[in-house]
């Protein structure tokens, strides 16, 4: 049997995995929730047959019983009041904001190392895009002493969630780049661009390279790890070639000669917003595979 | 404290940190603060040049960290408050309170000129701190009179004490500054101010008009020491002001002191406004970018003008010199394509 799900949070975040998670095979969803009766979100969930009520996510809690499973694409500050109530609840939360209460997943890294965890973080949408490039980096150096990441979205794919968030946006990706991308320090910067047509996501990689770095295996890691990403984010690819640019550069974690830089695109798939928002898609994406591995690891067959 | 026209705000710390890579160390910092203070100018600003955290790959490392800085401004001056500038997606929140430790009173909140909403969280920490909260919108000419009077109003609806517009490509002409000054004016409860970048040789001249038309906050640097062209320089503000009877409480003498004596001698080179100056004011691009796109344009062999231009055509915004890199790869690729054809 699917696991039976809901999504709270009627935004662009909710709205777009909605549509993703209607052609699951093992993610049975069965409610949009919102807290704005008249959100785009929850008319077309309601369109589309599915509960769409908008009493918050104190209603899923109230429906405990008929839930496996939420995805919480609402805000940092509420997903912190509620993470202790899911798990009460016994219903394994999916969380899309960047409160990081629970361990934090990267589809492309670490998968498969939370799967029993009662919260999952999915960290922030800049670091599903920039996190497996910090890994790519690391596991072809000796060590990684920075890395940064600078994430560019366009003004209106940003909702309101990620506009107050913004501090929660970038020490949460930052801590990312170490815990998982095995960065020692780092720094992650996020930019709105209000340009018109909207511009497509855009993300850049710093990687510091120490003294005695194979240069050429550090360019085929990225090159591999592109791959991997663009096996659940169709629209994820390196915009230009990954280039080793020369120093010295006096980084938080010591001078090292060399730097690499590389350019990424993600373009959305164009589910809910346009194209442009691949930050919503690589969000969205990520959630949605790592959703279908625990439902995988309980034994829900396709 | 006499009453004055207009306050001044000097960001020869912030602001022209760009011009110099971001390479301050200690007793520069000692010297500007001490002259700056001795010649009255009642604000002085510190910061990388991207704001509190801008020390990076993707703007350049400062030379010593930010807050050791900031301290050495905050012990130094006598009278003059020393401020900060913070852009939200690069500082955080935290960083206006170690700053305000140190003895910080003045935060400015920089955010691209649509984006005001992203700056509560921050404009509410600065006045929860006990600080003056500056609410900064960047690049203004990308945005009209009346969009800039509906962003202003959202921060003033945070809590904002005074609003500024940036021109921060140096992209605006007289007329531009006095009708977005004097719709911002009307419509506020509270002060405005401009900062003004020279690139189209229009800093002071802007300065003055914005005055005209009621802002009572204005900004400079020693002279002119900045990003792109530079800044409007406080020096010759000061002068000028004092030419049209303009109260500002500052002494020009020692500000033209300063400028000469204490800041052109580590200027890596004087503030000029040659073909890329120009061309950021004549295609509307952030002042910054300069030196980036420069190193760029040197490591891959392609004209800084080209960058320049391409750089205004997808309409980037203060904050994306990583787009830099991208543009210089492409335009090295179309380069070398047109040669295999060619």
């Amino acid at each position: 049997m699917p696991l039976r799900c809901a999504i709270v949070g009627s935004g662009n975040i909710g709205t777009d995995l909605m549509v993703k998670m209607l052609r699951s095979d093992t993610l049975q969803l069965t409610a949009l929730v919102g807290i704005d009766p008249a959100s785009d979100g929850l008319a077309r969930a309601k369109a589309l047959g599915l509960d769409a009520p908008h009493e918050g996510p104190d209603w899923v809690i109230e429906h405990g019983d008929d839930f496996d499973m939420v995805f919480d694409a609402t805000s940092a500050y509420v997903h912190v009041r509620y993470y202790k109530k899911y798990a009460d609840a016994g219903i394994t939360a999916i969380d899309l904001t960047p409160a990081a209460r629970g361990p934090k997943v990267i589809a492309a890294v670490n998968l498969t190392e939370h799967l029993d965890a009662p919260n999952i973080n999915m960290v922030t949408c800049g670091g599903q895009a920039t996190t497996p490039m910090a890994y790519a980096i690391r596991r072809a150096v000796p060590s990684l002493p920075y890395c940064e990441m600078v994430s560019t979205v366009s003004s209106k794919s940003a909702g309101p969630g990620t506009r107050q968030n913004i501090d929660e946006f970038t020490k949460t990706t930052s801590t990312a780049l170490r815990e998982i991308g095995g960065a020692e320090t780092s720094k992650a910067i996020i930019i709105l661009n209000p340009a018109e047509p909207p511009i497509i996501m855009r993300n850049t990689v710093f990687g510091a390279l120490p003294e005695g770095t194979d240069h050429e295996a550090v360019l085929d890691s990225i090159y591999a790890m592109e791959k991997d990403v663009a096996q659940y984010v169709p629209g994820y690819r390196l915009k230009n070639p990954p280039v080793i640019e020369e120093g010295p550069y006096n980084t938080p974690g010591g001078v090292v000669p060399h730097r690499v830089v590389v350019l990424l695109e993600v373009e959305g798939a164009g589910d809910y917003l346009p194209p442009y928002a691949g930050n919503l898609d690589i969000m969205t994406a990520a959630a949605m595979r790592v959703g279908e591995a625990i439902a995988e690891h309980r034994g829900v067959s396709a | 404290m006499t009453t004055t026209d207009y306050r001044l705000i000097d960001s020869t710390l912030r602001d022209g940190s760009h011009a110099i890579s971001h390479q301050y160390y200690a007793e520069d910092v000692i010297k500007i603060v001490a002259g700056l203070d001795r010649a009255g100018v009642q604000v002085i600003e510190i910061a990388h040049g991207d704001g509190l955290g801008g020390s990076s790959f993707n703007y350049g490392f400062s030379a010593v960290p930010e807050k050791e800085l900031i301290a050495k401004a905050c012990e130094t001056a006598q009278q003059a408050q020393i401020a900060c500038l913070m852009l939200p997606g690069i500082g955080l929140a935290d960083d206006l309170r170690e700053v305000r430790e140190l003895g910080v009173s003045v935060a400015r909140i920089a955010v691209h000129c649509t984006e005001a909403d992203i700056t509560e969280q921050h404009i509410k920490v600065a006045k929860e701190l006990g600080m003056e909260a500056i609410g900064f919108l960047m690049m203004a000419h990308m945005n009209s009179p009346e969009g800039l009077v509906e962003q202003a109003l959202l921060m003033q609806s945070y809590g904002a004490d005074t609003i500024y517009i940036a021109d921060s490509a140096g992209a605006m002409t007289v007329d531009d500054v006095r009708r977005r000054a004097s719709a911002l004016v009307t419509a506020l409860d509270i002060p405005l101010g401009v900062h003004a970048h020279n690139n189209l040789a229009m800093a002071v001249a802007n300065s003055i008009a914005a005055y005209e038309e009621g802002a009572k906050n204005l900004d400079g640097t020693s002279a002119g020491l900045g990003a792109g062209a530079g800044n409007c320089p406080t020096e010759i503000l000061a002068a000028v002001s004092t030419k049209y009877g303009i109260e500002t409480g500052v002494d020009p003498l020692i500000l033209m002191d300063v400028a000469e004596e204490v800041v052109r001698p580590i200027m890596p080179r004087q503030q000029v406004i040659d073909r890329a100056g120009l061309l950021l004011g004549y295609a509307g691009v952030y002042g910054s970018f300069l030196l980036h796109a420069e190193r760029a344009a040197d490591r891959y062999n392609v004209p800084v003008s080209e960058i320049l231009l391409e750089l205004g055509r997808r309409q980037v915004v203060g904050g994306q010199e990583d787009m830099i890199i991208d543009v210089a790869l492409e335009l090295a690729r179309k380069h070398a394509e047109a040669e295999v054809t060619a």
